[in-house]
């Protein structure tokens, strides 16, 4: 035996001592679920960490009401499939209890709402420890965030000054009110994900796949009509064979043009590809350079 | 089999270090258009003459604005052979807390110098620090040849000077590569302009540069990080050790010793979600069951009888200090992280502080200040166990934490019991 592991289980294995860290370090963890393939991927390495016993703490959910149907069935289906406990933080219910105020206009959406549902959830389910799917190579701001990403009683996240991060002793002190955020896919990248979903089987929600879909062109972006979206007056709405490469509120998120129908063929494209997914896909990364910097710092995920 | 290697970079502007790893990103296709795109306008913006590619992970707004790089950035590459990890650590600003922490995780160490320049006070020091935190690997290159005519004589004075000086120090393989990331002369394919050259490109010495060995595979250590009881069902009596291996080969069947208990068993399974495996080694995270039912729990450590590691509360150490606002003073007290183990420590002694530029000791000194380097003796209030640092990465490596304001203020790395 040569005793080397492949790059995708030193990543596994990376992961799952972060998350096992955390479990044992923290009060009342929980792990966000958008039912998108980061959060899926993160949440199967959680519930390997700790087989054969079950997933010691609940997901979360924040819900823009924006939503895919599919991914929120596909949401219910892994939630019964894994038998984990799922908590619904609801931006509606923020907006109907006056906490936010929905945005108005052409380009109005939820994004920003999310902040404040999220935060408010942490406060009342009093989450100390707060699990994302975030990667490093995604975006710039994320690039240079820890693991362990600490945040104030406000939620806020500090870039400026972050904990040196050494070795893999992480540091989760914190006084009451404060958080971390806890990042376990930090290192991988958007390659290593899909191999890792094609070498694990995972299961996934069917927009991932190529399928035909009503579209418009937006921004240089195409996304769908659904009840959430529809195109404006001229805006032309045409058939398409289309995939999503990023999962996220249906008012922001747009789709590729894709034949790819299997996990194989993604890992294909995306080995191939010469735009980042979250340029490709994300209406909400493009207000300006520094877009996703201002949004984390307010506490967003 | 496509491995992971993670290698730490330091060095400024000037060095065209953001020139070298653009080009490593880019021809293995790591930047993307959109990305590419985006540095070229704000480069066009700026006035820049040339597309800065330090732009690429300079992220944060209060980087773009001043030109500067604040913190460690990760970057990803890839080739069909391996993963790369660039831990990527300005120049100057907090030089010795970022390159430190980049280096805590490196295989490899690359020192970049600049033909003309030759060997500078920089150099040293991040060789230096590369050998403090035992980074096995470590890549001379010089950079900017096309500026030197290609000329070999340059090429070889400088790596005699370096080979002197890295004599002082304790480099395991050190390997010197001519390069101009400028042109891309043998970043990732051999340059026509230096024949003479005999090594091998860069990336393919990335590719090719032997890793598997780097790791402890002797000193069997499982410091237990979670126990896991499911106390249902199938797995009523389940009761598992999860924890990630840091030292040696553990195999079912195998005698084991518990710390600090000292209680005796058999190793009866080393299973992982994917079911039970036959060996495991370093890094990977799994789950060990024994065959008698005693009491375990998190901070426990899991070796051979025959090979145990030091347990003691009186403890050696180097320490590099990460806080600006109060010095590392002798009598002071802190939260100590080491392996799986949490406790308090004191700091009973400060011997001396290293400067990094002259590796002179100064005995004299009554505290370390931000950036420093010195060693000191540590009393914790509960026994830790702990090699060598030298010898093994995990368990002779400890943070120290304020127990006032939670910060992270130092990384220790350990020589060995206070004598």
């Amino acid at each position: 035996m040569d005793y080397e592991l492949s790059h995708l289980r030193t990543l596994e294995a990376e992961s799952i001592h972060i998350i096992r860290e955390v479990a044992a370090e923290f009060e009342r963890p929980v792990l966000l679920f958008s039912g998108g393939k980061d959060s899926v991927v993160m949440l199967h390495l959680a519930v390997k960490a700790f087989a054969p016993a079950k997933l010691p703490f609940p997901i979360m959910h924040v819900d823009t009401g924006h939503n895919f149907r599919e991914v929120i069935e596909y949401r219910d289906v892994t939630v019964e499939r894994l038998g984990v406990r799922l908590v619904v933080a609801s931006v509606e219910e923020s907006i109907r209890q006056g906490r936010v105020v929905e945005e108005t206009g052409s380009r109005a959406n939820r994004n920003r709402l999310q902040t404040t549902t999220l935060l408010d959830a942490i406060e009342e389910h009093r989450f100390d420890a707060v699990f994302g799917g975030a990667r490093r190579d995604e975006e710039k701001a994320r690039a240079k965030e820890r693991v362990y990403s600490f945040r104030d009683e406000f939620g806020q996240w500090d870039p400026k000054n972050q904990r040196p991060e050494l070795w893999s002793l992480y540091n989760g002190r914190h006084h009451q009110g404060e958080h971390i955020r806890v990042f376990p896919l930090s290192n991988w990248t958007e390659l290593d994900i899909w191999q890792y979903v094609l070498d694990e089987d995972i299961p996934l929600a069917s927009i991932y796949y190529s399928h035909k879909r009503e579209v418009f062109r937006r921004d240089g972006m195409l996304y769908a009509v659904t009840e959430h979206l529809s195109a404006g007056e001229d805006e032309e709405v045409f058939e398409a064979i289309v995939r999503y490469r990023t999962v996220g509120d249906a008012t922001y998120t747009g789709a590729v043009e894709s034949t790819a129908e299997s996990v194989a063929d993604i890992v294909a494209e995306v080995a191939a590809t010469r735009l980042t997914e979250r340029g490709a896909t994300r209406g909400d990364d493009r207000a300006s350079e520094a877009a996703m910097e201002d949004r984390k710092k307010e506490g967003y995920f | 089999m496509s491995q992971m290697l993670r290698l730490a970079t330091a060095g400024s502007v000037d060095d065209g270090k953001s020139t070298l790893i653009g080009r490593l990103l880019y021809d293995s296709k790591a930047i993307f258009e959109d990305q590419l795109e985006a540095v070229e306008r704000t480069s066009r913006e700026r006035g820049d003459e040339y597309t800065n590619l330090a732009l690429l992970t300079d992220g944060l707004r209060a980087e773009r604005e001043q030109g500067i790089t604040i913190d460690v950035a990760y970057r990803y590459f890839a080739t069909p052979k391996r993963k790369f990890i660039i831990a990527d650590t300005p120049g100057h600003l907090q030089y010795t807390r970022n390159m430190v922490t980049g280096a805590s995780t490196a295989d490899l160490a690359l020192v970049l110098v600049d033909a003309r320049n030759g060997i500078v006070e920089q150099s040293r020091r991040h060789a230096f620090l590369a050998s403090l935190l035992r980074v096995p690997h470590l890549v001379l290159c010089v950079n900017k040849m096309d500026l030197v005519d290609y000329d070999q004589d340059v090429f070889d004075a400088i790596a005699t000077e370096f080979k002197q000086f890295a004599a002082k120090l304790d480099i395991s393989d050190l390997s010197f590569v001519p390069v101009s990331a400028l042109n891309g002369d043998n970043v990732v394919t051999r340059s026509a302009n230096m024949p003479w050259y005999e090594g091998s490109s860069l990336l393919h010495h990335l590719e090719e540069v032997f890793i598997a060995s780097d790791r402890n595979l002797i000193d069997a250590r499982f410091p237990v990080q979670y126990v896991i009881r499911p106390m249902s069902g199938d797995h009523h009596d389940y009761r598992g050790y999860a924890g990630r291996v840091s030292g040696g080969v553990l195999k079912p069947g195998d005698e084991v010793i518990v710390l600090p208990s000292g209680f005796t068993s058999t190793i009866t399974s080393i299973d992982t979600a994917d079911g039970p495996v036959s060996e495991a080694f370093s890094p990977m995270s799994v789950t060990v069951t024994l065959a008698d039912d005693i009491d375990i729990s998190r901070g426990d450590m899991i070796c051979r009888p025959h090979n145990q590691p030091e347990v003691g509360q009186d403890i050696d150490a180097m320490v590099c200090w990460m806080s600006e606002q109060a010095p590392l003073g002798p009598r002071a007290k802190y939260t100590i992280k080491h392996t799986t183990r949490t406790a308090r420590a004191l700091v009973k002694d400060l011997h001396y502080r290293l400067d990094i530029n002259t590796l002179h000791r100064d005995h004299e000194a009554g505290a370390l200040g931000l950036n420093e380097i010195g060693r000191v003796s540590l009393r914790t209030t509960a026994p830790l166990f702990f090699d060598e640092y030298r010898r093994n990465r995990d368990t002779g490596s400890f943070i120290l934490i304020d127990e006032v304001t939670n910060n992270t203020v130092a990384a220790g790395m350990i020589v060995g019991p206070t004598q």
